[in-house]
């Protein structure tokens, strides 16, 4: 039998390939501390293709492609496995989205998306390296200026 | 071309070169027709979170010109914004009192804010150190109008290209006509590197330099800005500066220009160009500020749907 880090879930979601130091993170976006299902989160793990990775396993939650995508900034090698009966019955990769909305903080202090209390918003004007246009002041961040909500 | 009827007029950057130059052969109409009573019963209301007093006189001669009517306030001391009330409230409070709002406010992005929560038409009159397009429109015009054409010219940025909103929106705008520009500031005021990359992203021919020496008799623009003495944390840096930055007509005809070099200025000045300069040909600051009626006269008629 495979050897599992993480107990296997019966049905639900499987989050395969964060990077290890964003996992946390990736369960934040995922907002799973208001799931009333079985999470479970594993860190540090090894990986042929990662250093170290992160895994997230929704027990009774099935993840769409557009709650996915949010995480592509932080975690943009991840993949999504679908579980059925203990089966993988769907897998795909995370994408960029062209709009983000509500997960990055805009980095420009005098930014009214920092004051109003409202709904950030940025558009991805490149993916690799990743190039986000704050909506409503214009400006550019790298991936350096990223900071997450 | 998209049509400019009910449009929000937010930057500069939303505005392909058609739409640049329909506004500015609609603002030559404004020029030669008499308009009086083009928006009659149309009514404007002007936000200014931020004191600025002569682009709101000038949007205020514009409407009023038109046969429109002005409502607003000039200062946020005196509105609800002082008691707390958050920009999208206020601004789904006065569009119910109006056909389109005018808005000033220290907060970049505000305007655009105001665009997405307003079922009525915005125009940004400067949203912090971001946008101003309607100064871009008249200097696009003034620049046309003194120059002839906006094809191919050399173009000298003269001052704080750090902090010059108009600068990075005048810049951005003549990307579309295949200026060449020349980028003359002290070392501590240079344009930002990433507006830098965009602008070489679009193919432009850009060079960066510390003074007017040696490049001034390539240029058929100069664009000069503001030097704020609290950009420099060092006052004698400031002094060592202002100096080399300061226009005259002395100084020019010194270094070397062509005949025909126009010089602009978003205004107001505090030195940086000599009383000496006003009097000749060079200067064109002073009808480049006239410039801001008929360009929002037309920018006004055309959203607010009274001309095609
Ligand atoms: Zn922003």
């Amino acid at each position: 039998m495979k050897h599992l880090d993480v107990a296997a879930i019966k049905d639900g979601s499987v989050i395969d390939h964060i990077d290890s130091k964003s996992t946390l993170k990736v369960a934040d976006i995922l907002n799973i501390q208001n799931e009333e299902q079985v999470v479970l989160v594993g860190v540090n793990l090894t990986s042929k293709f990662l250093k170290k990775k992160g895994i997230i396993k929704i027990e009774g939650k099935i993840i769409d492609q557009k709650e996915a995508n949010k995480i592509a900034l932080i975690a943009p090698n991840a993949t999504v496995n679908i579980i059925k009966d203990y089966e993988v019955v769907k897998k795909f990769n995370t994408v960029i989205p062209e709009i983000i909305e509500g997960i990055v903080k805009c980095f420009n202090p005098n930014c009214v998306s920092n004051h109003n209390n409202i709904k950030t918003k940025q558009h991805v004007v490149n993916k690799n390296p990743i190039r986000l246009q704050c909506h409503y002041c214009e400006r550019i961040m790298g991936a350096k200026d990223i900071v997450l909500i | 071309m998209a049509s400019f009827q009910q449009r929000d007029i937010i930057s500069i950057r939303h505005f392909n070169k058609d739409e640049l130059l329909y506004i500015l052969d609609l603002a030559r109409r404004m020029e030669q027709m008499d308009h009086a009573d083009l928006l009659k019963g149309k009514v404007l209301a002007s936000l200014f979170f931020e004191p600025s007093t002569r682009t709101r006189l000038s949007f205020e001669s514009s409407m009023k010109r038109l046969g429109g009517t002005v409502i607003g306030f000039a200062e946020s001391g005196v509105s609800s914004a002082a008691k707390g009330e958050s920009l999208s409230d206020s601004v789904r409070i006065v569009e119910g009192y109006c056909d389109i709002i005018v808005l000033r406010h220290y907060l970049e992005g505000s305007a655009q804010l105001a665009a997405d929560v307003a079922a009525i038409p915005v125009i940004n009159a400067g949203d912090g150190a971001n946008q101003h397009p309607t100064q871009t429109f008249l200097d696009l015009y003034t620049i046309q109008k003194t120059k002839g054409t906006l094809e191919g010219l050399t173009i000298g940025f003269l001052g704080d290209l750090k902090y010059g909103r108009t600068v990075h929106s005048l810049a951005y705008a003549l990307a579309h006509f295949g200026a060449e520009m020349y980028f003359i500031s002290p070392p501590s005021l240079r344009l930002p590197g990433d507006f830098m990359e965009v602008l070489k992203d679009r193919k432009v021919k850009c060079h960066e330099n510390e003074s007017l020496m040696g490049i001034s008799k390539r240029l058929d623009v100069i664009y000069c800005t503001r030097i704020q003495k609290e950009r420099f944390a060092d006052p004698v840096e400031f002094e060592k500066v202002r100096g080399i930055y300061r226009l005259s007509k002395a100084m020019l005809e010194e270094v070397g220009i062509k005949d025909d070099l126009k010089v602009l200025h978003p205004l107001p000045r505090v030195d940086e160009m000599d009383d000496s300069l006003d009097a000749t040909d060079y200067a064109v600051y002073f009808h480049q500020a006239r410039n801001g009626v008929p360009v929002r006269k037309a920018i006004l008629a055309a959203v607010l749907g009274a001309i095609a």
